[in-house]
Order: structure tokens, then sequence, then C-alpha cells
């Protein structure tokens, strides 16, 4: 939510503010809100966790997940003080082609414009990028170590207050670069938007198997497959009841999602 | 009466003893005597004492189950719902129930304990998918379900009546009294229920259940090779804590008379977490003061401070300031509420002695204690 407001509010520095349709895209605008979004965002987690989970890293378990809460209601007012209690309209900056009629000359209900193929060109590289950087990086290793026996990690020499700052840097960036996504893609924001998006996300990456990049893709498709079922099928209304039911099943029957490995403690 | 084993922690003694009787005691006069009180200083806050001793019993439901369970409940809001809804449902003329919407409304008080065992049952089949789970999954789960319920009362109008809402309400029938808008009645109605539930909550506490929660909260694997069954003691938990959300849904319903989705949404959920971490989690006197706190700044203190706001606004001619809605902030003031207590004073204003205990356990070890029982946990699930 907070990344979609950084976009727009770049975009409206730069004079892109209000555009509806146009014709030409302004890429080096879309890349500097992108940029800033992500930047803006990954501080803001690091932030975040400085102040309200780092000091609590040896408290029970109950006490980060209530600060948590209370982070994202401050996020949630951020964002209303800084774009208002309405719906915000999101330019529409990008080409409207439609592959499907334009380049193939098909001409079906199944349509694929420029904007799926610009969700796709971005999310693509950012995910096989974050599973480079988790599977091939010191720091990615660092990151699984820690993961799995932080006192552990401690021993072997570690700094995993580092490296759990990187994670949530990192966990920033990827939202900033999908808030701009989602706005370009959807042209709306408001600043409720981020409950909904971290339930699914979070949904998503259980479905898939906590811990695993390509799970967490599987389960971010089967979850978009399944919500786009049920809102042809049920009705937009009935999206989230699919979407949660759907949460509470796996966790129930298989907690460790479709590709993860036993756990332990977390589920 | 001395009790023998474990008495230790539950039962005080000497000065502690009767300064907690004189508390008791003192309090139960207050809030039997606050409408005079409220009447003779001219407040006129019978009508916000209503839903903030109304929330106080929520609180102390969900005190059960995450201060004594230590079960984290993000969805408790759907009980409170339900709860209204069976009261709806028994009582409305618009009641779905064909029999009831021919004119054969179910007596209030009837209805009030069959809502509330409604809520109870709610809460075991909400419950019982969850019990494998631990810490944020627990969380994120219950939050569904508390999404999950208002939507699905939302989308389906042929039922509930949707977005529109539910009214009228059925209201209590006792000779010589009338529950209409005069807020005093229900006032009085609710603070006996309030006492009930602390009586009941407290009694549990120092139960065989309750001794089981304490130790199934502290740590899952040695409650259960102690012979704690954990199955039912969690259930136990999760209805019981519904059941109370129950009660206070059916009189929130009959004295708002109409009830609409919307009233029962994820903030209604965090507003109760809010009040008894602030208060104390597992006390019950802290746990009352949390809902006091919270409600008064809620209903009385936002109100007050926005009379200040406009009134500066229209001196001064400021139109920001004029129509400045100040409870907008009251979400922020929480988020910041909540992570100030959990950096400061995680065991809230008025904590009880064993969750002080807990929460500070790793200190005073020197070890990462929390860490450990991770570890431990890990160890015996693989």
């Amino acid at each position: 939510m907070l990344g979609t407001f950084a976009c727009l509010t770049t975009l409206t520095l730069l004079g892109f503010g209000t555009e509806v349709g146009t014709t030409s895209t302004p890429w080096w605008a879309l890349g500097l809100a992108l940029l800033a979004a992500m930047i803006f965002c990954g501080l803001l987690n690091v932030l975040a966790e400085r102040v309200a989970y780092r000091p609590l890293r040896r408290a029970p378990r109950l006490a980060p997940l209530i600060s948590a809460i209370g982070v994202s209601f401050i996020f949630v007012n951020i964002g209303l003080f800084w774009q208002g209690p309405t719906p915000r309209r999101f330019p529409d900056l990008l080409p409207q082609y439609d592959f499907m009629s334009q380049f193939f000359g098909l001409h079906t209900l199944v349509r694929f414009t420029f904007k799926d193929l610009f969700v796709l060109a971005l999310a693509i590289p950012l995910m096989l990028g974050l599973a480079w950087v988790i599977r091939n990086t010191r720091m990615g290793k660092a990151m699984r170590a820690v993961a799995q026996d932080t006192e552990m990690s401690l021993q072997m020499g570690i700094d995993v207050n580092r490296v759990i700052s990187f994670t949530f840097l990192l966990g920033g960036v990827l939202a900033g670069a999908a808030s701009l996504m989602y706005g370009l893609y959807n042209n709306n924001t408001v600043f409720t938007l981020g409950f909904d998006a971290g339930l699914k996300a979070f949904t998503a990456a259980v479905l898939g198997g906590i811990g695993n990049v390509s799970g967490a893709a599987l389960g971010g498709f089967v979850l978009g497959l399944l919500s786009a079922l049920t809102v042809t099928y049920f009705g937009g209304q009935w999206e989230n009841v699919g979407v949660f039911s759907l949460l509470v099943i796996i966790l129930v029957f298989k907690p460790t999602g479709l590709l993860g490995q036993a756990l332990g403690d977390r589920a | 009466m001395k009790r023998p084993t474990l008495g230790w922690w539950y039962t005080t003694t000497g000065g502690a003893r009767s300064r907690r009787v004189w508390v008791t005691v003192g309090g139960i006069a207050l809030a039997l005597a606050f409408p005079i009180i409220d009447g003779f200083l001219g407040l006129g806050w019978e009508a916000k004492a209503v839903p903030i001793a109304l929330f106080i019993i929520l609180a102390l439901g969900l005190n059960v189950v995450v201060g004594f369970a230590g079960l984290l409940d993000l969805g408790y809001a759907a009980f409170f719902a339900i709860g209204a809804y069976s009261m709806a449902f028994l009582t409305s003329p618009q009641s779905p129930i064909p029999w009831v919407a021919q004119g054969n409304q179910v007596n209030f008080f009837l209805a009030m304990f069959i809502s509330a065992g409604v809520a109870a049952v709610f809460g075991v089949i909400l419950g019982a998918p969850t019990l494998r789970l631990r810490g944020d999954y627990l969380a994120i789960v219950t939050l569904g379900f508390g999404e999950i319920v208002p939507l699905v009362i939302k989308n389906t109008p042929e039922v509930t009546k949707g977005t529109q809402g539910m009214n009228p309400i059925g209201y209590p029938q006792i000779p010589g009294v009338v529950f209409g808008a005069s807020p005093i009645p229900w006032y009085y109605l609710i603070v006996a229920v309030l006492l009930l539930s602390v009586v009941i909550t407290s009694r549990l506490r120092i139960s065989r259940i309750g001794r089981a929660w304490a130790a199934m909260r502290e740590d899952e694997v040695a409650a259960a090779s102690m012979g704690i069954n954990l199955v039912t003691t969690k259930l136990f938990a999760f209805s019981l804590g519904a059941s109370f959300s129950g009660f206070a849904g059916t009189i929130w319903a009959s004295y708002l008379q109409v009830i609409a989705p919307e009233q029962f949404r994820f903030d209604v959920s965090i507003f109760v977490l809010v009040m008894i971490i602030l208060g104390g989690l597992g006390n019950i006197g802290g746990v009352i003061a949390g809902g006091l706190i919270l409600g008064g700044i809620d209903r009385i203190l936002f109100d007050w401070i926005s009379g200040i706001v406009h009134g500066v606004g229209s001196a001064i001619n400021n139109d920001d300031l004029r129509l400045m809605d100040v409870s907008r902030s009251r979400q922020l003031i929480f988020g910041i509420a909540l992570v100030f207590m959990m950096l400061v004073r995680p065991e809230g204003l008025f904590p009880s002695a064993r969750r002080k205990a807990e929460l500070h356990a790793a200190e005073e070890l020197g070890e990462p204690a929390a860490e450990q029982e991770r570890a431990i946990l890990v160890e015996v699930e693989e």
C-alpha cells in the first residue's frame, strides 16, 4: 500500500500523476518510480525491524507478533494521512496493446495485454534473482542458517542482526516492486490495500511451503487461479472467502505446503 | 481456606489479600453506583458506559483464550458477530427462521443462552482445525476466520439481510423495567453479566482446567507429557472465549436494535486485544482496567479532544481544524500503543505475577529461553 503511494507520489512529482491511457509510455519515469518504491519500502521495513522487532528477538513468541500488528496499524495510518481515505486513481501509463488480437490476429475472449506482459517481465526476473540470492550468495546461505537455528548460526560467526536486517530489506524491496505492478495493473490504490495483499501473500507462501522460493511462486500462481475462478463462478464478493478458506484448509491438512519440508514448530 | 498444593501462585495472603478484597468490593460498588454518580456530576456518560462495559466482557472472554491459554486469536469479533446474529435470528421479525418471523419471538434471556451456546459451538468448529498450529500460524488462521465470518454474513443477504442489517431485534422483558432508549437498564444488565463473567473466569483460572491452560501456555510438550489433554484443553478455551463473545454480541444486538456485518470487522478484534494487552494479559483486574482506560479514551477522550479541536477551529476560522476527525487517528494511537507496550512493558500495566515472570524469564536467565524452547520443539517434532 505504501509502495503504491510511493510510486504515485513519484509519478506525480515527475508530472505523470494524472495521465490516463497515454500513447507513449514514459519508461524512465516508471523506472524511477520502481526504484523509489523499492528503496522506500526496503528502508521502511528495515526501520520497522530495527524499532519494533529487534528488541523483541528474545521475547516470547506473542510479543513480536503483537508488535507487528501495531506496526501494520501505524503503516495503514501513514497511508491514510498521506493519500486520504478514498481510493486513489493510479495513472494508466502502459501501452494499450492486446497481443492476441493485434499481434496474432486472433479475436478470442482470452486476452493477453501489454499489462500482463509487463507484470511477467518484471516478476519473473525478480523471482529468479531472489532464488539466486538465497541459493548462491554468502548472505543467502547465512539467511538459511539463521532460519534453521539462530543460536547455532550465531556461534558459527554469522552476524544475525545484519542477516535479519538484510532479509527485511529484501522483503521490502520486493514489496515495493510488486506495488508498482499492482498500481499499473489495477490503476487504483487505497490505504487499506496492504491488509488484503499481506494476507494473500502469506497464504501464497504457506500454500507453496514457507522457506521455499519456487514454492512461493507456485503458491502465488495457484492462489491467483483460485481467486480468479472464485470471482468467475461465485462473484467478486466471495473472493476473500475462497482465499482464506484455502489458507485454513492447507494449514489443517498440509501445514508444510505443496513443496515445503517439515519446519518443526512453525506450523 | 488453605490449599495444600500449588497454592503459592494463586492464593495471596495477608495484606495483599485484604487489599484485593477491598479493590473488588470498591469496584463493584462503583460500578453499581455509577449511574447515580454520573447523574450527580451531570457528566452524561451513561450511554458511553454501556459499550465500554460490554467491551470489557469481550476482553474478559478473549483473556481466557489469549491470556490464560496463550492462543493468540485475531478473529475474536467473529464470535461477537455470531452471537449477535443468533440473537437476531431468534428474536427479530426479519429472522430467516419462519417460525420466529411469524411472531413467535424467543424470550430474550433464553435467546441469550442459546446464542452463547451457538457461539461456543462455532468456537469449537473454528478451533478444531487450528489445534496443530502455533504462534504466527494460529494468529493468521484466526484472522482469516475473523474475515470470513463478516464476509459470509454480508454475502448472504437472503438469510442475514446483508449490508442492510437486521432490525429490529428483541429486547429483554422484566416486569417494571423498560428496556428502551434509556441506557440505565442496559447498563445494569451488562454489569450483571460482567460480574458473572468475572466470577466465572476468576474461578476457572484457579481450577484444574486453568492450571492446565497455564501449563500449556508455557510449554505444550511438557504439558502433554504431564498428562494434559491438549485437544480438550485448547477447545475448551476457544469455546469458552467464544461463548463470552456470544453473550456480549446478544446484548449488543439488542441494545443497538440493528446489526450489520460492518460492525464486526478486524478492528473490533484488535480493539479488544489491545485492551487486554494494555491492562495485563492473564490478570482479570488488569483486563478490566485496560478496558476502562481504552474504552474511556475511545468513547470519552476522543470526543472531548475533537470538541476542543473543532472549537479552536471555529474560533480561528480554520476549516481543517473545525472538521478534523480526531477518532480517525484511533488506529494510529492503538498501533503505537501496541508497539510501545511490547517494547517497554510487554506484561501490561497491571500484570499477573506469573505472566510477568514468563515474559522476563529470558532476561533473568541470561539465556535466550524462548529460542531454546523453540529448538526443543523442533527436535521433538522431527
